[in-house]
């Protein structure tokens, strides 16, 4: 694997410490201008999802990771397994639960989602940020009342709960925001 | 941001003109580079009858306006854009804006008067206290910067200085300085008034001349505000000779950390040998001024088109 070294560290970069994958979230320059020249970085570990404080000297090099993005179908679960397709390899992948995390609350059969693979193992997947799900169950609608402030809790069809404004009914499709886990509005077929 | 920066170039000219100087220009591209440890110049080859002839960025003009003295200019200044590979960051951009100026006759005290004078003209803060790089040192770290061994640095690193990069295992006592200095001495700087720190380890003298000691220092001088190092000065070398040793003495260093060798010989040594006029020099960084004025905290935000987008 190739290495990268300080003139290249930048946010974003996604490297291997002691065996595991991180990504560079935040990475300081700091040197007196003529002196050594120090980088103070920030790096958030893909798997544990920690964040590691970590300051290199200029010179210093990280090993690149082997970490790549595919587009991935959602096909199936099967108990704690989620299983994907790679669409273009139509190799399929599982991840278990914790690896998912808040994810399943949005994965419906068919859904292409962003899939990040370490040595070619999945380590994560990440919905579409606009997502539109049906909903299974909640108390009637109140009839004429189009406030967004007046909410009430819904479950959807993939068996997540979220809150809605109290307009909405049972069968309704709705557009969520799957990076804030928000209602944006009703939806058509 | 473009009418801040306007004003303030305004400022700093009427400052200069004020006091005598004369602004000069000089080649941002040049055959001489300045040999240092730190700084990485970007290199240019240009095409030349089949072969090609290797030009720099300048990473100061320092080279040049010091050939400018040695022929009798009297007081200079400018305002120019230097370069320097891969510093990126909240303070840095690899090519910025900085105000250079020289006046014969000045020692460093005169040096360090003149740019308290201009911090003030430019800042508002008021004249800028001084203290030396010893004394910031015992305050802020309890160590004694010349004396103090690699050892002993590395312990003090280890238990304040935060996070310690693993690959610092040297005993290069000036790598651990500057790691103390980032980390504990500058935050410290100038947070209320203004500060110029002088008197430097003569290891890190650069194109200062030395004090003899006990202990031995550099003549050189900072300016920090805020915590943010603004500019730099020396009371100047005059000896081509000790040059020579000191370009020697970084290429060494520069092969022994994996980095190319910066041609030694200059024109500015043949200009030192006709006779450089006794005179101190002060290099600012112009962007970092307008971040303190306007508040940013990113340098990108001063600049009409940061690296990214330039």
């Amino acid at each position: 694997m190739p290495s990268y070294n300080t003139s290249e560290f930048k946010k974003g970069l996604k490297v291997q410490i002691d065996g595991d994958p991180y990504m560079m979230i935040e990475c300081n320059f700091v040197k007196p201008g003529k002196g050594n020249a120090l980088y103070k970085c920030k790096l958030r570990n893909l798997l544990r999802n920690t964040v590691l404080e970590r300051t290199y000297k200029g010179g210093d090099s990280l090993e690149a990771a082997d970490v790549a993005e595919i587009a991935a179908q959602y096909l199936y679960r099967q108990g704690d397994a989620f299983v994907f397709m790679d669409n273009s390899s139509y190799e399929q992948y599982e991840l278990n639960a914790d690896q998912v995390d808040d994810a399943w609350k949005y994965l419906k059969e068919g859904m292409v989602c962003n899939m990040v693979l370490f040595n070619n193992n999945p380590i994560s997947v990440t919905p579409p940020n606009h997502v539109v799900l049906r909903i299974e169950y909640c108390e009637p609608a109140v009839r004429g009342n189009t406030a967004t402030n007046l909410t009430k809790p819904v479950k959807l069809e993939t068996g997540a709960e979220m809150v809605c404004p109290a307009f909405v009914d049972i069968g309704d499709l709705i557009k969520i925001d799957t990076r804030t886990g928000e209602y944006l509005e009703r939806a058509k077929e | 941001m473009l009418r801040l920066r306007d004003e303030l170039l305004r400022k700093l000219r009427a400052f200069f003109h004020e006091r005598g100087f004369v602004e000069i220009e000089t080649p941002l591209l040049s055959a001489d580079v300045v040999v240092d440890r730190h700084l990485e110049p970007f290199a240019v080859d240009m095409p030349c009858g089949g072969t090609s002839r290797r030009m720099w960025l300048q990473t100061s003009p320092e080279f040049a306006m010091k050939r400018l003295l040695a022929a009798g200019s009297g007081p200079i200044f400018q305002v120019t854009h230097a370069f320097r590979q891969s510093e990126r960051g909240p303070r840095h951009n690899p090519e910025f804006t900085m105000v250079e100026w020289y006046r014969p006759g000045d020692n460093m005290a005169a040096g360090v008067q003149l740019l308290s004078e201009l911090g003030d003209a430019l800042l508002g803060r008021g004249l800028a206290e001084t203290m030396t790089y010893q004394a910031a040192f015992r305050q802020y770290t309890g160590i004694d910067p010349h004396a103090a061994t690699a050892p002993a640095l590395r312990e003090v690193a280890n238990q304040r200085g935060g996070e310690v990069p693993d690959s610092m295992t040297s005993d290069d006592r000036d790598a651990w300085l500057d790691l103390l200095l980032v980390e504990l001495v500058e935050p410290n700087l100038g947070l209320g008034k203004p500060v110029i720190l002088y008197d430097y380890p003569a290891s890190q003298a650069a194109l200062a001349k030395v004090r003899p000691g006990p202990p031995a220092v550099a003549e050189r001088f900072e300016l920090y505000v805020d915590g943010i190092e603004l500019a730099n000065g020396y009371h100047e070398l005059l000896d081509a000779g000790i040059l020579r040793e000191r370009n020697r003495e970084n290429n060494r260093h520069r092969r022994a950390q994996g980095q190319a060798p910066l041609p030694e010989e200059s024109r500015l040594l043949a200009a030192m040998e006709a006779g450089l006029p006794a005179c101190a020099g002060v290099a600012m960084g112009f962007d970092r001024v307008v971040m303190l004025v306007a508040g940013a905290s990113d340098i990108a935000e001063v600049l009409p088109f940061p690296f990214d987008r330039a």
